[in-house]
């Protein structure tokens, strides 16, 4: 077992990739020095706050004088390069990891340099992170749950949009959030049904499936928020979910009140991330439904019902998008926008590529998109001179590059988007 | 699942629609088969198109219905009245729709009569304005059609539609002196050349690289927000506008009105009608038309023939962005003048049902275009006369798309048979390509 799974680690990496690598994280640290260490003024602290507002505990803000740390995070930074250059097979199997360190030290350092002499609440960013990158990742579940059984699903947004709309419109008319949200969440498992019946019943295009989904959600949603929900403010006042504490891990300092101090979706969000990420690589349930989205024809012959396991996964992936709706309305605005999920749809679909259809690495492109997002609100407080519309456009090239493979490709099950056809 | 098992898809194409052919003269005449007229076969390819009309209609209407609370108090009566209140309302709605889509025949009459040039226009005025409705859907229509006879999907139609207005508001009010012979034709080569390069991306990562299109072009839609925002707001902002919005373009770039005020006309619908003829004539009749079609029916044959796919991949998405990127310059130089924020108004998605229910040919492009124009334009009158949201125009849309996408639902609701649909060689593929 041993050897083969050295031998496995052997050819995972490419002496192309691990040069590329190399390459890029001392370019990585290059940057550090070139853009931020040299630039910034010698003198200059910068000020991290590091509790976000309306927390209990309190820690004091941490000081740090702005070059000796970005000059300390350039050689970090550099040694990670250097690391991945001279060790025979680079980091392996951990390339990705070593990928996110270097990463998490760059925006560091960006950071490090933005708010040189002025003061940046660091946990209050954090929180912000947290909260965007919920509907984005639960966005990603419902896709990563779609596309693993071999349904390719745009819809997301539409499902978002009308688990939104009648999230809202429901709880606010019962009265109580949670029918508001087991509503959302039938709304979304229905469209999934539509989708279902079109894609694998029909095999219509799953693309133009997709999009009428989208058309349709789009336009319902509008029609009765204006018909009925902006002039009759009753039918569109669900509330939000309160914040939960939990107690004793919300008093760890720093990290307590951004992860433990957050409505139930945020917690809704870890929990369903490892049940799927279990489900999918440790359960019968999820080797089936992954064989059915490699090679659906194998898996048929195998006595897998093919139909049947894609109708389960596209409908499981409506609920999750109802779901991730239902976060606009009852766990963040507390009412009902049209349009309001504007486009997050389509960027949890990134997360999803860009997480390499992993339910870990979903949440981590969610953080990421997510972080962008939260900071490119920030940049006019900080007074730099970086567009935020270049901040917000980063995500995307992102995951374009991902996908056209230049810093590693991401894995796509084999029969994504590919109707199945029974035999005889 | 019975009904995909029974229809014909896997019979050779030729074959399935002479069987069609036969068997539908047969229930509808009761006669065996005589008459294979070229009228019959026209009548065929528009029974599905129709069919999900009609029935994208009654949906529509089903839902004005059960959102009417004037519906149930009558219902409450009795059942009768209901039905009866039912009718009313869906009269009321799809009158309105119908007068602001062509104009009220009454008005129009009564215009006429008096031969006052002022209340011809006005009465003539929306049939005008389901015209200029419809100029931008032909483009994005147009587009996404000649992607998909290439097998690409083009979902970036809306991204390309905000560069190609950028493109031309830029040449529009920043090139001065210039005369409108000149001027026109720059500034909307301009847009079509910016939806050019913004299709280009996407189908060169797919070339080289085998990156989906959809994806990126997705991901391109969302770099087209961002950078119009951005220009918007900063070098592109009209002097001192509070709003993000373009500064109006000069006078020698306006494309000609040939009626007064208020018909908006103008000579962007007959470019579109040109445009659409081009494409027709391209893909028709050029090897590089026949080249692209083949290539979009099955890439391996294509290659096997001595094709060079990935130029032919690369081709379709510039030629497509160009014709989206049209779209915006029509609404620029055309209609508004200027760019503002979110002056595109879900063109992108619109434009794939478009191609879809104009079979990818750009004669049925061009009516579908017609349709939908005069649907939005006629919502807006519905929304005034009868309070009806515009927004179930987008529901109408949606649901003629499934029908279209899935004519089987048509097939079994009518209880007809029709023959295997034709792909227009639309094949999803996986994201990361093969």
């Amino acid at each position: 077992m041993a050897t083969t799974a050295l031998r496995r680690e052997v050819e995972i990496v490419s002496p192309t990739r691990k040069l590329v690598m190399g390459l890029l994280f001392l370019a990585a640290g290059f940057l550090v020095w070139w853009l931020f260490a040299r630039a910034v003024d010698p003198e200059a602290v910068t000020k991290f706050g590091m509790t976000p507002g309306g927390a209990r505990s309190t820690i004091p803000d941490m000081q740090l004088p702005s070059q000796l740390t970005l000059n300390i995070l350039t050689i970090l930074t550099l040694g990670v390069g250097a690391l991945q250059l001279i060790l025979p097979h680079g980091f392996g199997k951990r390339t990705n990891l070593a990928l996110g360190v270097v990463s998490a030290l760059f925006i560091f350092a960006f950071l490090t340099w933005a708010a040189a002499g002025k003061s940046l609440n660091l946990a209050g960013l954090m929180n912000t992170t947290l909260s965007k990158a919920v509907p984005l990742t639960l966005g990603a579940l419902a896709g990563i749950l779609c596309e693993r059984a071999g349904v390719v699903n745009i819809a997301i947004e539409g499902m978002m949009l009308m688990g939104a709309m009648v999230g809202a419109l429901v709880g606010s008319v019962s009265g109580s959030l949670w029918i508001g949200l087991a509503a959302a969440v039938f709304a979304g498992a229905l469209l999934g049904l539509v989708h279902a019946v079109l894609s694998v019943t029909y095999k219509t295009n799953q693309i133009v499936s997709g999009t009428a989904i989208n058309i349709f959600s789009t336009g319902i949603t509008s029609y009765i928020s204006a018909k009925f929900m902006q002039t009759n403010q009753a039918l569109n006042n669900p509330g939000t979910f309160p914040p939960l504490e939990i107690p004793l891990l919300s008093d760890i300092p720093f990290f307590g009140p951004i992860l433990f101090h957050n409505n139930m979706f945020v917690y809704s969000m870890f929990i369903f991330m490892t049940l799927l990420h279990i489900g999918l690589f440790f359960t019968r349930w999820g080797l089936r439904m992954r064989a059915v989205g490699e090679h659906p024809r194998a898996a048929d012959t195998l006595g897998i019902n093919v139909f049947r396991t894609r109708y389960m996964a596209v409908i499981l992936g409506g609920m999750m998008a109802g779901f991730a709706g239902g976060y606009f309305t009852l766990g963040s605005v507390g009412r009902f926008d049209e349009v309001m999920t504007a486009g997050r749809g389509f960027i949890s679909l990134a997360a999803m590529i860009f997480g390499n259809y992993m339910p870990f690495g979903a949440f981590g492109a969610g953080l990421l998109f997510g972080f962008a997002d939260s900071l490119a609100s920030r940049i006019a407080i900080l007074g730099l001179r970086i567009p935020s519309q270049f901040l917000l456009m980063a995500p995307y090239i992102a995951t374009m590059v991902v996908l056209a493979g230049v810093v590693g490709r991401a894995q796509i099950p084999a029969a994504d988007g590919v109707p199945y056809e029974k035999e005889g | 699942m019975s009904e995909a098992k029974n229809s014909p898809e896997k019979e050779p194409e030729k074959n399935a629609a002479q069987i069609f052919q036969e068997e539908f003269i047969k229930e509808v005449t009761g006669n065996g088969p005589k008459k294979r007229s070229r009228l019959s076969g026209m009548l065929q390819a528009l029974i599905v198109p129709f069919l999900a009309i009609f029935t994208g209609l009654v949906l529509g209407g089903l839902i004005i219905i059960l959102t009417t609370p004037e519906f149930y108090a009558a219902w409450a009566q009795s059942p009768l009245r209901g039905l009866g209140e039912a009718w009313n309302i869906v009269k009321t709605a799809y009158s309105a729709l119908f007068t602001g889509a062509l104009g009220d025949p009454a008005k129009i009459v009564a215009a006429l009569e008096s031969g006052e040039p002022d209340a011809i226009r006005r009465a003539f005025y929306p049939f005008f304005e389901s015209l200029v409705a419809a100029t931008p859907y032909i483009f994005g229509g147009l587009a996404v059609a000649l992607g998909f006879r290439a097998g690409l999907f083009n979902i970036g139609v809306e991204g390309q539609i905000f560069i190609g207005a950028i493109f031309s508001a830029f040449v529009g009010y920043s090139v001065k002196g210039i005369p409108a012979v000149l001027h026109v034709p720059f500034a909307f080569l301009a847009g079509a050349l910016g939806g050019a390069i913004w299709g280009f991306i996407p189908g060169w990562l797919k070339a080289k690289t085998g990156g989906h299109e959809v994806i990126n072009t997705i991901m391109m839609n969302y770099i087209a927000f961002r950078l119009s925002d951005w220009l918007l707001t900063g070098p592109m902002k009209r002097p001192g506008s509070p709003n993000p919005v373009s500064p109006t373009i000069e006078d020698t770039a306006k494309l000609f009105r040939p009626f007064g005020d208020p018909i908006r006309f103008h000579l962007g619908f007959f470019i579109a009608l040109f445009v659409a003829w081009l494409v027709y004539w391209f893909l028709f009749k050029t090897k590089w038309g026949f080249d692209l079609r083949a290539v979009g029916s099955n890439p391996h044959a294509a290659r096997y023939a001595g094709m060079v796919v990935s130029v032919t991949i690369i081709l379709a998405m510039s030629l497509s962005g160009g014709l989206a990127g049209m779209a915006g310059a029509n609404e620029v130089l055309g209609v508004n003048f200027n760019l503002a924020m979110a002056f595109s108004s879900g063109y992108g998605f619109d434009s794939i049902a478009l191609a879809l229910l104009g079979k990818s040919h750009p004669l049925g492009v061009v009516l579908a275009s017609l349709l939908f124009g005069a649907l939005r334009n006629g919502a807006t009158n519905m929304q005034l006369k009868a309070g009806i949201p515009i927004d179930i125009i987008s529901v109408l849309q949606a649901f003629i798309l499934v029908f279209i996408a899935a004519p089987a639902i048509i097939r079994t609701i009518y209880r007809i048979k029709l023959p295997a649909e034709t792909d227009a060689g639309v094949f999803a593929g996986t994201w990361g390509g093969d």
